[in-house]
């Protein structure tokens, strides 16, 4: 079973929402779609699903071309940002509704309604209707839905966004449990990094209706393939500074902070990425840079500091584990592990590796 | 900690307190007054308790313009309701056709409602009226100021024409609040056309159905100028509601008192009908 995407333009009068698009989806894998509003993750699932047309190209399922094969005929599911559900059934009712309509028998429904109901703790609540349920339950209910049917493909569109913040933590450390045994194939749209990394599986970073990178989740993440999809993929965003390097050595070009490198780049020019975490009140790895800076804004959230300072003429972020109280206006140091910097050069592409 | 008193709030609540007093509390009180006395001019009063009320009460006259009233009004959301939803559900969902049909289906709604009555006077006039020969010229015996049957068709049809907009603007209004998604998952499951209006839109539009009925209730229960203009009443009683009863008795017999009581029956009618069915409709009903 796969999920192919050949060559899929979608163009809206003269907008185009999606550039042309290839893309394979592998059986029994969880593939989060990455990118910001508007990045054309939503078109991208309703053109996967067949409830909207590619203006080109072809999907082909099982190695069979589907594309215009309505999506009644396609067995998918779908859950979406707001809870979706039939206002005035119970619950029970609500998750046995695909059923019911593709005429399974009673019992059989009975059966895999419990069994849902049970995987997604809602067997308490069978009987009340949605608007008697919070936000959360409502959503479980929708993923009940979309879970009892057996659908080769499950698509969820930001599934977590309308949830308060307790409720989606809870929620999404269950996901990907609830996809492990499945004969399926999940696509999961985000807007959120660290959603990508807690689900795993496989990554496509999207970027102004293009998907820039898609592959292993952690391999995305680690060696991102380009500018692009390094930014897609932080959370909060990443530092970018322009660099010389000279032999093995590099350096800022707007303040005097070198370091050594091994590589064999050409000398140069290049851009350096550094994740805001890899910029800390605290020396982390082995080759730790030092770097001063103005603070501009200091937060807190939870257990971490969130220090954006300004170092010759940049805005730099940078997020440290712990409680670390900086004044605003105050100058400080701060340090960058230079083990985790990603190089890109002119055209934005990585070129740690060379 | 020391709370300040201070009375000046009050002063803000009187422009409201007077208003209110003079369109809404002193009317009905002085219908509450005359309710429990007789009077035979020159203002002198003299009680009369109860009377009134149980003349109305178990007056046939009474009994009949409210089994006319009711069955007006049953006849008229039995049809308004599910034709204006199903306008509502034929209408446009974008492009220039929305405001065209906004505009067109607004139109019935602006006309005062005496000049509706006397278009549809006109309009029905078995002899000139486009609406009336255009009968007659097919074969039908038409004729409203003669026969009831044709009278209560006429009115009927005036109030259709009148009102179903607002039901059609109200359930376009709840249609369009429900959110694409719902269509969508609608779609996946592969739920009929039917389904979809049966567990999606119907009750996605259960509150704003809930103020149209409402509303149409208490309009077509309190008829009076259009009726009046277009049949006055008439053939005979055939056409004569409650607030056209009730102004004959009151105006054209002067009998304040019997009218008075006829009145705050009537009020309460309206009143307790509305307060049921509202507190039905809204039931189960969470805050979402």
């Amino acid at each position: 079973m796969s999920l192919e995407l050949r060559n899929v333009e979608k163009k809206i009068g003269q907008e185009t929402h999606i550039y042309e698009t290839n893309l394979k989806l592998e059986k029994n894998t969880i593939n989060v779609l990455l990118g910001s509003t508007l990045a054309g993750k939503t078109t991208l699932m309703q053109i996967m699903a067949g409830l909207d047309k590619p203006t080109n190209g072809e999907i082909w399922f099982n190695e069979k071309n589907v594309t215009g094969v309505k999506v009644q005929k396609r067995n998918v599911s779908m859950v979406y940002q707001q809870f979706i559900n039939y206002p005035n059934f119970n619950v029970y009712d609500n998750i046995a509704s695909p059923l019911k309509i593709t005429g399974v028998d009673s019992n059989e429904i009975k059966n895999r309604v419990g069994k849902v109901a049970e995987l997604l703790k809602l067997s308490p609540m069978l009987n009340k209707r949605p608007n008697e349920l919070s936000g959360g339950q409502q959503q479980r209910t929708a993923l009940a839905r979309a879970l009892v049917k057996d659908s080769d493909l499950i698509l969820l569109d930001e599934p977590l966004a309308n949830l308060d913040f307790k409720l989606r933590e809870e929620l999404r450390e269950e996901l990907p449990k609830l996809f492990e045994d499945r004969d399926c194939i999940v696509v999961y749209a985000t807007t959120e990094p660290s959603d990508a990394l807690l689900i795993g599986g496989y990554t496509a970073t999207l970027l102004e209706g293009k998907i820039v990178q898609h592959g292993k989740t952690l391999e995305v993440y680690n060696q991102p393939n380009s500018l692009q999809s390094a930014q897609v993929f932080s959370d909060p965003p990443m530092n970018i500074a322009k660099i010389k390097k000279q032999g093995d050595v590099c350096s800022l070009i707007s303040d005097d902070v070198s370091w050594k490198i091994n590589s064999k780049l050409k000398d140069g020019e290049y851009k350096v990425g550094i994740r805001p975490h890899n910029i800390t009140t605290y020396k982390e790895g082995s080759n730790s840079l030092e770097i001063s800076g103005k603070v501009l804004i200091s937060e807190l959230s939870g257990s971490e500091s969130l220090i954006h300072f300004t170092n010759g003429d940049l805005n730099w972020v940078s997020l440290s584990n712990g409680i670390h109280q900086k004044n605003v206006g105050e100058q400080t140091k701060l340090f960058m592990n230079s083990d985790e910097f990603l190089y890109f050069d002119e055209s934005n592409k990585l070129v740690n590796n060379v | 900690m020391n709370k300040t008193v201070n009375q000046k709030a009050w002063l803000f609540v009187i422009p409201v307190f007077v208003l209110v007093a003079f369109n809404a509390i002193i009317p009905l009180m002085t219908v509450v007054n005359y309710a429990f006395q007789e009077t035979f001019g020159n203002n002198v009063f003299m009680w009369e308790g109860t009377r009134w009320f149980k003349q109305i009460l178990l007056s046939d006259r009474f009994h009949a313009a409210l089994g006319r009233q009711i069955l007006f009004t049953l006849i008229i959301l039995f049809i308004q309701i599910p034709l204006g939803i199903f306008i509502a559900l034929t209408m446009p969902k974008e492009g220039i056709g929305v405001s065209v049909c906004l505009v067109l289906m607004s139109m019935p709604l602006l006309i005062p409602w005496n000049v509706v009555g006397a278009m549809w006077n006109i309009f029905a006039l078995p002899d000139i009226g486009f609406l009336g020969h255009s009968l007659n010229a097919l074969g039908f015996d038409y004729n409203f100021t003669q026969q009831s049957g044709d009278a209560w068709f006429t009115t009927v049809l005036m109030d259709v024409w009148h009102w179903t907009s607002l039901v059609v603007l109200l359930s376009y209004a709840g249609l369009r609040s429900i959110q694409p998604a719902y269509y969508q998952a609608a779609e996946i499951d592969g739920a009929s056309r039917w389904s979809v209006f049966r567990h999606i839109e119907l009750p996605k539009m259960k509150k704003v159905l809930t103020i149209a009925i409402l509303l149409r209730f208490m309009d077509s229960f309190m008829i009076y100028t259009e009726p009046f203009v277009l049949t006055g009443g008439g053939p005979g009683n055939a056409t004569a509601f409650l607030s056209i009863d009730l102004v004959k008795m009151a105006l054209g017999q002067f009998d304040l008192g019997p009218a008075a009581a006829m009145s705050l029956i009537y009020f309460f009618i309206v009143l307790t009908v509305c307060w049921v069915f509202y507190n039905l409709m809204m039931k189960n009903e969470g805050q979402s």
